[in-house]
């Protein structure tokens, strides 16, 4: 009886699972990690810190100031201000760089050279106070395209390969440990194609499918001393209550006290769950390698 | 180790001053009362200073929780408030323009309860309140210059100043009758990034106080004066100098300098030794650890310091080498326990990396190291001194490695808590997982918390775990339903009870003993770590949801 019920529920619910769970695929980029662009509409007040909150600086007076970067800077503190070839330290991490307000640190500096704290030095450059200033302003400008929590400025967009698995071996591990609930002519017919991102693939099969609107609901199974059992897709559970709605719509709550009434969740997540203290990373990355070659 | 004692006048002013006698001169709170255990009054961040959360109060019991009921409720405006008009705050200070709006923020920290008053502190708002309806006494708001607002963990009250930390970076020292404020002084640079949450901790005449950094830079405790503001030693967790200990953890100074170790949750006081043990953060980079190979000390690493001088007595180091952001600074705990029959002056910390550890706090000799996350799977092995060795191939790698807890840890900031009489210590037990992909290529690692993608793809189950604190075998573990679990710490009573939130929006009593689960009550999810104290003879308990307060008694 109660297992006839639970799988007519599955049948109800599971054309639903399927289109959300592609719908949210198709929306799932990650949001950018808050760098300048993230910002660009951003009222400058209630940017986090003094860095960010500076008002934007003299475009002619930046970009002069890149070019001398380039051309005196560049080779010990890098391209993108965090530390170069020849060990000129990170400046978008400097406490000097991040404590200077108009140059009062950083124009000495450069003008003067400095001794490092771990033996390296710097050497004095040959800029007039008048460029040294534009070098200033540009990496104020740089500081002020930094990420949250301390990262540093959104980079160029990086494809990475996560490919690094067997798919043959991949096949074999899905042969067994997967094939008692999904089948790659079934459920996941195409899905290498549906997800192409090797990337998204991998976190939707381990996660075991869509975030929340996307997930198949849970069947929960109510049983008191009296009474039919009363199965509906569960709403919430905790050690007090559960609260269900019934395949008909009705609104269902039960008090729980300890085992009283029993209470048995079917949750199709749950066999993912369970999986996921077992695997290797060397699984994951096989069976990732073999759903990308379910086209 | 760079410790720069600005002051030493003070040596061991704690137990020599005639304080009662002068407290009660200028009112307010006598430091020397601290040393006393958890009873009637909350006077400081975990109640008294073992970090034990163990209240001596025994009216409400295993037998009679049930009849636990509402005094009285208050909710208070977290968020920006008019700072003009009827409902403007009492006082109002702060640096900034008052253009930075805050959002709404949860209580997240520890509310002290002296004589008729409580104290109740979010980002950059501090209340009094009375202690029998809830009703505002004063309400002190500090304008900032920005920083995340992400908690506030309590203010210290030392004699008749209560003293907090501003997101911004100052400490605030306010008259503890009328909130009108005495001084504030800056503690840590807002153009280096560093933000404010904890809260201080008041040791005779030091205040303690730590602060917190995501941008790659160096970590430190500092002691100020609490009459003046004035700064008396600081402490440095990380190398400063070529000749600090440490140094040959890390690559290089410079990446020492950068090395990260904040001190950002307060931790215990043992007055024998005059030790204050704490916890230190993540190091930095925290998730691309390539351009800090080394285990990073003083990161990640249980400390003690003479209160007096900031120097290091010993340490033990609970996360080397961490690269999951995995900060070590949860509160530790002062056991007064027996090992093999003979008693011993031990700490006891549950880190958020899910191993358990018990020391001697008064040598740092290493006794027990358990894994109390259920699925914690970063660690190879434990070493020969007690530490986890963390296995390379868990850090974040491009194809993605399946890594245990997720970031925010099997147990984090939230308070836990040691019962004496049952021997156990209570803790939250998270056990997320998330896949780490590496996606900075780059060879010099990235900097802060960038670097990588962490996407979160389940959870092994959540839980309440009551440790066996001699050998950190788990003795009882109440698992919460799906989706429970997280962010309530712990309160644990003479009335043999443990009090904290299921995370599905219940305040909840275990029995302490057998973790039988005997009371509930539906108020929203707690935000903070329950609170008891006696008024008018009568024990209440006291909770936080959000920025709903919460005051249960028992008539």
């Amino acid at each position: 009886m109660r297992a006839r019920i639970i799988g007519r529920m599955r049948a109800l619910t599971c054309v639903a699972v399927v289109l959300t769970g592609v719908a949210v695929q198709v929306g799932a980029h990650a949001a950018p990690a808050g760098g300048g662009a993230a910002r660009a509409g951003q009222d400058r007040s209630q940017r986090l810190y003094p860095a960010l909150q500076r008002p934007p600086g003299d475009p002619e007076l930046i970009a002069r100031g890149r070019a001398l970067y380039g051309i005196n800077c560049r080779a010990c503190h890098g391209l993108d201000l965090r530390g170069g070839d020849l060990g000129g330290p990170n400046l978008l991490r400097s406490q000097l760089v991040l404590r200077d307000q108009q140059g009062e640190e950083m124009l000495p500096v450069i003008r003067d050279g400095q001794s490092g704290a771990g033996g390296s030095s710097m050497p004095p450059q040959p800029l007039s106070d008048a460029d040294i200033r534009a070098v200033v302003e540009y990496i104020h400008d740089v500081l002020g395209t930094a990420s949250r929590q301390g990262g540093p400025p959104a980079g160029d967009e990086v494809e990475l390969d996560i490919l690094v698995g067997d798919a043959a071996a991949g096949q074999t591990y899905f042969a067994t440990r997967c094939a008692s609930c999904h089948s790659p002519t079934g459920d996941l017919q195409g899905i290498g194609a549906r997800i192409p991102s090797a990337q998204q693939l991998q976190n939707t099969w381990v996660r075991g499918g869509a975030r929340n609107a996307g997930r198949p609901p849970v069947i929960v199974t109510v049983t008191r001393s009296s009474g039919e059992p009363v199965v509906g897709w569960l709403e919430r559970l905790n050690d007090f209550l559960v609260v269900l709605t019934e395949p008909d719509g009705r609104h269902r709550s039960f008090s729980r006290d300890g085992d009283t009434p029993v209470v048995e969740v079917d949750d199709p997540m749950a066999a993912h769950r369970e999986m996921l203290p077992l695997y290797s990373d060397t699984d994951i990355h096989n069976v990732t390698a073999y759903l990308v070659t379910l086209q | 180790m760079t410790s720069q004692p600005v002051c030493l006048v003070l040596a061991v002013a704690v137990v020599v001053v005639p304080a009662a006698a002068l407290a009660q001169e200028r009112g307010g709170l006598d430091p020397a009362s601290l040393l006393e255990p958890l009873k009637e009054s909350w006077p400081t961040y975990s109640g008294d200073y073992s970090g034990r959360r163990y209240s001596g109060l025994t009216q409400v019991t295993r037998d009679n929780v049930s009849r636990l009921t509402l005094a009285w409720t208050r909710q208070l405006n977290t968020g920006m408030p008019a700072l003009e008009g009827a409902n403007a705050p009492t006082f109002i200070g702060g640096e900034g323009t008052g253009e930075f709006a805050i959002g709404s923020q949860r209580i997240k920290g520890s509310i002290l309860q002296v004589d008729d008053l409580l104290y109740v502190t979010a980002p950059d708002h501090v209340w009094a309140l009375d202690v029998r309806d809830g009703g505002e006494r004063w309400h002190y708001f500090w304008k900032t210059r920005g920083g995340p607002h992400i908690g506030n963990r309590g203010a210290a009250l030392w004699r008749d100043s209560l003293i907090f930390e501003t997101v911004d970076n100052y400490l605030v020292s306010l008259d503890a009758r009328t909130g009108e404020e005495r001084w504030h002084t800056e503690i840590a640079s807002f153009e280096e990034q560093y933000f404010s949450t904890m809260a201080p901790i008041v040791v005779g005449d030091h205040l303690l106080v730590g602060t917190g950094n995501d941008l790659d830079a160096p970590g430190f405790l500092q002691s100020f004066d609490p009459a003046t503001g004035a700064l008396r030693w600081k402490f440095y967790t990380v190398p400063m100098s070529p000749d600090d200990p440490g140094i040959d953890t890390w690559p290089t100074l410079d990446a020492a300098r950068h090395g990260g170790g904040q001190v950002w949750v307060p931790g215990a006081y043992d007055p024998e030794t005059n030790y204050y043990i704490f916890g230190t953060g993540n190091p930095t980079p925290g998730y691309t650890g390539i351009a800090r190979l080394g285990d990073n000390l003083f990161t990640c690493t249980l400390i003690a310091v003479d209160v007096d001088t900031g120097e290091m007595a010993w340490y033990f180091q609970t996360s080397p080498h961490d690269t999951h952001d995995w900060d070590s600074a949860q509160t530790p705990i002062l056991i007064d326990g027996v090992i093999d029959g003979v008693p011993r002056k031990l700490v006891s910390t549950a880190a958020r990396n899910g191993y358990f550890f018990t020391l001697d706090r008064v040598t740092g000799e290493h006794i027990v190291t358990t894994r109390y996350g259920a699925t914690s799977n970063w660690a190879s092995h434990i070493r020969e001194n007690g530490s986890p060795n963390p296995h390379p191939a868990k850090e974040a790698i491009i194809p993605g490695a399946l890594v245990s807890p997720v970031e925010g840890g099997v147990a984090n900031w939230q308070p836990p808590a040691f019962n004496p009489d049952t021997g156990l210590f209570y803790t939250q037990e998270n056990n997320g997982f998330n896949l780490l992909y590496l996606t900075e290529l780059d060879p010099r690692g990235s900097m802060g918390l960038g670097g990588k993608d962490r996407i979160t793809v389940g959870s092994g189950g959540n839980a309440l775990s009551a440790i066996d604190y001699r050998t950190g075998e788990t003795v009882w573990r109440h698992a919460w339903p799906i989706g429970g679990g997280g962010g309530a710490g712990v309160l644990t009573t003479a009335g043999g009870l443990v009090f904290t939130g299921d995370g599905s929006g219940n305040f909840v009593a275990f029995d302490a003993a057998d973790g039988d689960l005997l009371w509930h009550t539906r108020i929203g999810n707690i935000s903070n770590a329950p609170q008891t104290y006696l008024i008018d003879g009568r024990q209440h308990v006291l909770v936080a949801s959000g920025r709903q307060l919460y005051a249960f008694v028992m008539y």
